[in-house]
């Protein structure tokens, strides 16, 4: 009976996610976690300087390689007090945009989930940096952030604390909030 | 070989409210239990544990406590008399010291091999406890020898433990209250916390259990909640049982100089680090929380008792503190034990059937085992919320009983 209340409410609200085909999924791969096994690339080429181009095409999941029907291109550069050209945004403002299309994609479909119209969700974020770290002028500096913050405008039908909840859910399912809070193993490899 | 009906292992809680329930039904059977009547809560509790439910709420089918302090805790030897005493009244045909080493599948039931003889029968009922092993997880291999590493099952009083500091890891009811023990002993701890769930011990005048009891939702089935394996694996709430009844929560934890921390994600040389998520988790447990004491508002109001209560109010928002440590380096920080309070799950190991899943988890419904005339009881949310409490062991053994009687006239038909 709860089902039905929330497929009901959920019927009326429309944040343009295809919440059934999602929890679909989600069924499915219960019963074929193989299949969950996914498989994430890019390709990255030097420009010039601090410039650099990386693409995106294909991936692999549910079993089989899976391709796009285009290549998806994202620059990246760094600033001019950086002594660079500045022709696209530095790798750690691309982490921050990463960080935020995570979260609000998951606001989205948590919203549809719980039967939660959208009007506006719009995220800004900061992060601190001492690059004393990246300049290699004082070793116990870490290169990466010291901290961020994400601070998130959402306009919904719902109380402040049914707001508070999707994005505090959001964050405990989003895969890049993972990557940033917790570690990874990284292999880099040359030829 | 020895041949009985149905074979119930465990006599804790669960297998004594289904004995009695067999009993009513005139279904001969037995009670295997490893050790002596409530054996877990003899063998396997730290010494300053309480019940965290009040003494009113131990309710078993034909008994109920009686004693003068119906809203206390009761310390583990009241426990153990007090199911000691029920045992004896409803004349349980407990066998003790009888370890079951293997359950295999036989023509028509079920072959019990024991540290003693051997038993058949035709319906079997698991309820040996939701709790048998620490889960601890794999990190535990990256902890240097010099580090002294432990299970709650294994803690008594802080007098056990190593001169120095303590890591704690884990933040539901078990790390929560060692954390609050070894602190006031006068050691540096350092918790760590990952999912949690915060409830205040008392609210509007009464215990929190009283409300979840009262507002129904201790009762509420398995197949009526939206994600029943979320729900299921819930940790336990931040409750402890004491006479002056605090309430045990990160902000009184801090306050009093434990140090917090996120969810362990990494430990080696030496080092262990923590996830960049306890903000998140904390604000994750005070949302569920006020969801909870929003829904006894609503309660109240419903049913026009707002007289009878003092105004609702809700709770300081957890707070951490901006500096959090990502990582401590165990020995510059004198950590000298790390106590994992990571949970518990239960022993299957003897249960030579096919009914685990590939987590090694029982298959059941509503602890209707996916084998012919196989039951389980006392999980977590098995039938209803209550099911892992004492006061939940009635009515799921009264709902299996009755399938099991079932079970046993259809065959016989």
């Amino acid at each position: 009976m709860t089902n039905t209340n929330s497929i009901s409410t959920a019927a009326k609200v429309d944040n343009g996610v295809n919440v059934s085909a999602l929890l679909q999924a989600r069924e499915a791969l219960q019963q074929a976690p193989e299949a969950a096994q996914f498989k994430w690339r890019a390709a990255c080429e030097w420009v010039s300087g601090t410039h650099s181009r990386s693409a995106i095409g294909s991936f692999f999941g549910l079993g089989a390689e899976q391709s796009r029907n285009k290549t998806f291109s994202l620059e990246a550069d760094h600033p001019q007090v950086f002594a660079a050209e500045d022709h696209a945004p530095t790798p750690v403002e691309i982490l921050l945009s990463g960080l935020a299309g995570c979260l609000t994609a998951g606001v989205a479909a948590i919203a549809q989930r719980r039967g939660i119209q959208l009007h506006s969700v719009k995220a800004s974020l900061e992060a601190d940096m001492d690059i004393q770290g990246i300049l290699g002028i004082d070793d116990d500096v870490r290169n990466g952030f010291g901290a961020i913050r994400v601070h998130f405008d959402i306009r919904a039908d719902a109380s402040d604390d049914d707001i508070k909840a999707l994005v505090a859910q959001s964050q405990k399912r989003s895969a890049v909030f993972d990557i940033i809070t917790n570690p990874t193993n990284v292999f880099v490899t040359v030829n | 070989m020895r041949f009985v009906t149905t074979i119930i292992i465990g006599a804790g809680q669960s297998g004594l409210a289904m004995s009695r329930h067999l009993t009513a039904r005139s279904i001969d059977h037995v009670v295997l239990e490893r050790g002596e009547v409530a054996n877990s809560w003899r063998t396997e509790r730290w010494d300053s544990l309480r019940l965290l439910t009040p003494n009113w709420q131990s309710r078993l089918p034909g008994y109920a406590y009686d004693g003068p302090d119906s809203d206390g805790f009761m310390a583990m030897p009241e426990v153990v008399r007090y199911l000691g005493r029920y045992a004896d009244v409803s004349g349980a045909p407990v066998v003790t010291g009888t370890r079951v080493t293997k359950v295999r599948l036989a023509p028509g039931g079920y072959q019990v091999s024991t540290s003693q003889r051997p038993w058949q029968c035709r319906t079997l009922v698991i309820a040996s406890g939701a709790c048998n092993i620490a889960a601890i997880p794999s990190q535990t291999a990256g902890l240097r020898h010099t580090v002294n590493s432990l299970t709650p099952m294994q803690y008594r009083n802080p007098g056990v433990l190593a001169d120095g500091g303590v890591m704690i890891v884990g933040a539901s009811a078990s790390g929560m209250q060692l954390a609050r023990e070894i602190h006031a002993s006068g050691r540096h701890v350092v918790l760590s916390i990952g999912e949690h769930v915060r409830m205040p011990r008392t609210y509007r005048g009464r215990d929190i259990q009283w409300w979840m009891d009262a507002i129904g939702a201790m009762d509420v089935r398995y197949d009526a909640v939206e994600d029943i394996e979320r729900a299921r694996h819930l940790p336990s709430l931040q409750l402890v049982g004491t006479p002056e009844r605090v309430t045990i929560d990160l902000n009184s934890l801090r306050k009093s100089g434990v140090e917090l921390v996120g969810r362990l994600v990494g430990l080696g040389d030496g080092k262990a680090q923590f996830s960049g998520s306890l903000a998140n988790n904390c604000a994750l447990a005070d949302l569920k929380m006020n969801r909870l004491l929003a829904s006894i508002d609503d309660w109240v109001d419903e049913n026009g008792f707002a007289d009878r209560f003092p105004a609702s109010y809700r709770y300081e928002p957890t707070d951490v503190g901006p500096k959090t440590r990502l990582s401590i380096d165990l020995q510059d920080s004198g950590i000298r034990t790390v106590i994992w309070a990571t949970g518990y799950r239960p022993d299957y190991s003897w249960l030579d059937v096919p009914v685990l899943d590939r987590k090694g988890r029982i298959r059941h419904d509503g602890g209707i085992v996916a084998a012919p005339g196989m039951y389980v009881m006392g999980l977590p949310f098995m039938r209803r919320r209550k099911s892992s409490f004492i006061d939940g062991a009635g009515d799921d053994a009264a709902d299996l009983a009755a399938h099991l009687s079932h079970n046993l006239d259809r065959a016989a038909a």
